[in-house]
């Protein structure tokens, strides 16, 4: 007979998902309850003085204009920066997926701008178009447009989301070919046998299977253009002119850690934080419905 | 096991080892002191030297400079530290973060106190006033050490002067408007450009023309200061700049340095900002550069004050042992004499923070040689620094200095007159001003 050994019943699978709880609540949980109560303070940098003071860092912040200002551009420039790069994305995995010859050596250059940190991407686009040094501004003018992202905000705002959609290509651009190859050939040679071209294939077999991947990317952009854009930001225009490319979180890291108002700060990423729960809230409910798993 | 002898002595080498490690005073009596800085590249490398110098001048103490990213990053990081008990004693910090530190009771020592308490010599009389005015308390005492300081200059490209006709360096803002018209006439691009735009076409034009940025003697009275910049002085010149934008007698290109290269590629004729860029535009430019004092509006004063300075000093932070703020204090001792100083301004293009160093410097020829070197430390001492001359004193003032720089850059696209800007600069800059104040009320 084999000795049988009994746990205690229940103990084992809290025991096994113990590890995971921990760090949930150590890096997830604590820091975001951490901001919670920060976000009433106000304090001094060094955490020498402090006043509890409620919701006054809130209030503060609705009552600035440059704030409110701010989330309408954060949403105008989320909406562009997901959209580019996943336009993008789809249409170079669309063309990927064709390729036979060296399709290896396609992927890989495309795949190679995602090892790039935000603050050389954005120091690379810098580059490209500073009014003075810039070889794109300098075709540009000899187009007849007279780039200055220093002065001009829209110009300024195009920039910064090129780079941020840039960034986020070669990410969207697995998922889509991954995704496009899991397309079952035989779909694709029927409608190809009907008489569809390789457009209305696309467009009919090819995009409507791709809809959990979309998904998954515009809820996954959505987050990257609002939390992980502040490096490019930062290393493009700190926000300007004028803050015309100030979105939410970077103003964040600029009155936290440039500005070293902890409170201020704290306030505006349980903002930030409340927004994104509510936006992916939103997307699962409503737009999760008209997927095709 | 084979044989026991070989291991009895690994042994013992491990515990001397362990000895080691548990008692490292036991074998060099050495303190080390660790000093965060901002200082990157060429600069950095000099600074070493310094730290070098001293650690081979005197066997007792080891200064050990750390690189700590910019001057935000080094701030930012110093503060994370401090709060986890971990800081350094000697800390850089950027000018703007002053007021930060000052009411950071409990996280700093003054520096004069420091000097007193460890019984080095300090004779305040012996520096440069403007350079030790920013940083002392209201009673006159010195909070930090001044290390890298600097002022704005009129950097001019020689060149293009001669082959646009502009025979004379401008000296006021009318002139300047001249120059710049010729420069473009010539075919430039450019007149003019700025660089660490509220710096330079507000704190300092201010001081140039002694006019105060706020109540209470620029913040240095109390925590209750408010901001008044947006006075017709300060208006009328950024009208005049917002009216040279259309012509392109002025040309915005960026914040901090970012138009350096406007000017050191033949761009722009002539360049406001700092003198610490010295070393930079000789590096970079291909023509005959030189650098004069900032213009005057004649319309506001009749004769320049004196210009304020910029760049960072040294806080000696609390909380470490005893024995390492002797060590501090020799090391500040050690930094302040002539020769190191005059090494170090030679160099690196910053002021010395001695009268006796600008002397030497002076005797030796440095300033003959390099004409227009010594245009920052005579627009420093031009005339004893005033009450609206000697600094600035706001909390939250990195901030400010951003929402000046959002409001300017609204000016320079032409969306705001001077007047609307200056105003909202002024509302926005003293709501901060009344948060710092909550934060350190108690």
């Amino acid at each position: 007979m084999l000795k049988r050994v009994h746990f205690p019943p229940g103990v084992l699978p809290y025991l096994l998902v113990f590890p995971q709880v921990a760090i949930t609540l150590v890096f997830f949980i604590w820091p975001a309850v951490q901001a919670l109560y920060q976000s009433f303070l106000v304090e001094g940098p060094f955490g020498l003085s402090r006043q509890f003071v409620w919701f006054q860092n809130f209030a503060s912040l609705f009552q600035s204009e440059a704030y409110l200002n701010s989330f309408g551009r954060t949403f105008f420039f989320s909406v562009c920066v997901a959209g580019l790069s996943m336009g993008v994305s789809l249409f170079l995995a669309g063309l990927a997926d064709r390729v036979v010859k060296g399709a290896l050596a396609y992927r890989t250059v495309i795949i190679w701008p995602y090892a790039v940190a935000p603050a050389i991407a954005g120091a690379l686009w810098v580059f490209l178009f500073d009014p003075t040094l810039g070889i794109v501004a300098y075709l540009l003018e000899l187009g007849g447009i007279d780039w200055n992202q220093n002065v001009n905000g829209g110009q300024a705002m195009a920039l910064v989301i090129m780079a941020s959609a840039w960034k986020q290509i070669a990410y969207n651009f697995l998922f889509f070919l991954a995704g496009l190859q899991a397309i079952p050939k035989s779909m694709t040679e029927a409608a190809a046998i009907d008489g569809a071209g390789p457009l209305r294939r696309f467009f009919t077999i090819s995009f409507p299977l791709l809809t959990p991947t979309t998904f998954f990317l515009f809820v996954i952009n959505g987050v990257y253009a609002f939390f992980e854009t502040f490096g490019v930001i930062d290393a493009v225009t700190q926000g300007g002119p004028a803050n015309a490319t100030n979105i939410l979180v970077y103003k964040v890291y600029q009155d936290g850690f440039v500005g070293l108002d902890l409170g201020g700060s704290a306030a505006q990423s349980v903002i930030l934080m409340i927004l994104v729960m509510a936006l992916t809230l939103v997307q699962f409910r409503f737009v999760e419905g008209k997927v095709q798993y | 096991m084979d044989s026991p002898l070989p291991r009895s002595r690994s042994f013992r080498r491990f515990g001397c080892l362990f000895l080691l490690i548990l008692f490292p005073g036991m074998v060099s009596a050495k303190t080390t002191i660790h000093w965060w800085h901002a200082m990157g590249g060429v600069t950095g490398e000099y600074l070493e030297d310094i730290a070098n110098g001293f650690n081979q001048s005197q066997s007792d103490y080891e200064i050990q400079p750390v690189f700590k990213g910019n001057y935000t990053e080094t701030m930012t990081s110093a503060i994370a530290a401090f709060r986890a008990g971990k800081q350094p004693g000697l800390l850089q910090v950027f000018e703007v973060g002053t007021a930060t530190m000052m009411y950071a009771k409990g996280a700093i020592r003054p520096v004069e106190k420091l000097m007193k308490d460890e019984g080095q010599p300090f004779d305040r009389s012996a520096f440069i006033p403007a350079v030790v005015s920013y940083y002392e308390s209201d009673d006159g005492q010195l909070l930090s050490m001044p290390f890298n300081s600097s002022t704005p200059v009129l950097w001019y490209n020689q060149d293009a002067f001669d082959q646009a006709g502009v025979e004379q360096v401008p000296t006021t803002w009318k002139e300047v408007g001249e120059a710049a018209g010729k420069l473009v006439d010539s075919g430039m691009e450019c007149g003019l450009s700025v660089g660490y735009q509220s710096w330079v076409l507000i704190e300092n034009f201010s001081a140039w023309h002694n006019l105060p940025l706020g109540t209470l003697d620029n913040g240095y009275g109390g925590l209750g200061t408010q901001l008044t910049f947006n006075n017709n002085a300060v208006e009328g010149i950024l009208g005049r700049l917002q009216e040279w934008t259309k012509d392109q007698r002025f040309v915005y290109g960026g914040r901090q340095g970012k138009s350096l290269p406007m000017f050191t590629n033949g761009k722009c004729g002539m360049w406001m900002n700092s003198s610490a860029y010295y070393g930079s535009i000789e590096d970079q430019a291909q023509f005959k550069f030189g650098q004069a004092m900032m213009p005057l509006d004649t319309k506001v004063a009749s004769a320049p004050q004196n210009s304020i300075i910029g760049g960072a000093t040294l806080w000696v932070l609390e909380g470490r042992p005893k024995e390492e703020y002797a060590g501090i204090a020799r090391f500040l001792t050690y930094l302040s004499q002539p020769d190191v100083q005059k090494t170090w301004a030679e160099r690196t293009g910053y002021v010395p923070i001695t009268t006796a160093a600008s002397a030497l410097m002076k005797k030796q020829g440095f300033y003959q040689k390099n004409p227009g070197t010594d245009t920052a430390v005579r627009e420093l001492s031009l005339n004893p620094p005033t009450a609206n001359t000697r600094g600035l004193r706001f909390g939250n003032f990195v901030q400010i200095r951003e929402v000046i720089n959002t409001e300017l850059e609204a000016v320079w696209a032409g969306k705001k007159t001077p007047g609307e800007a200056m105003d909202a600069a002024v509302e926005k800059g003293n709501k901060l001003l009344r948060r710092f104040e909550k934060a350190h009320k108690n």
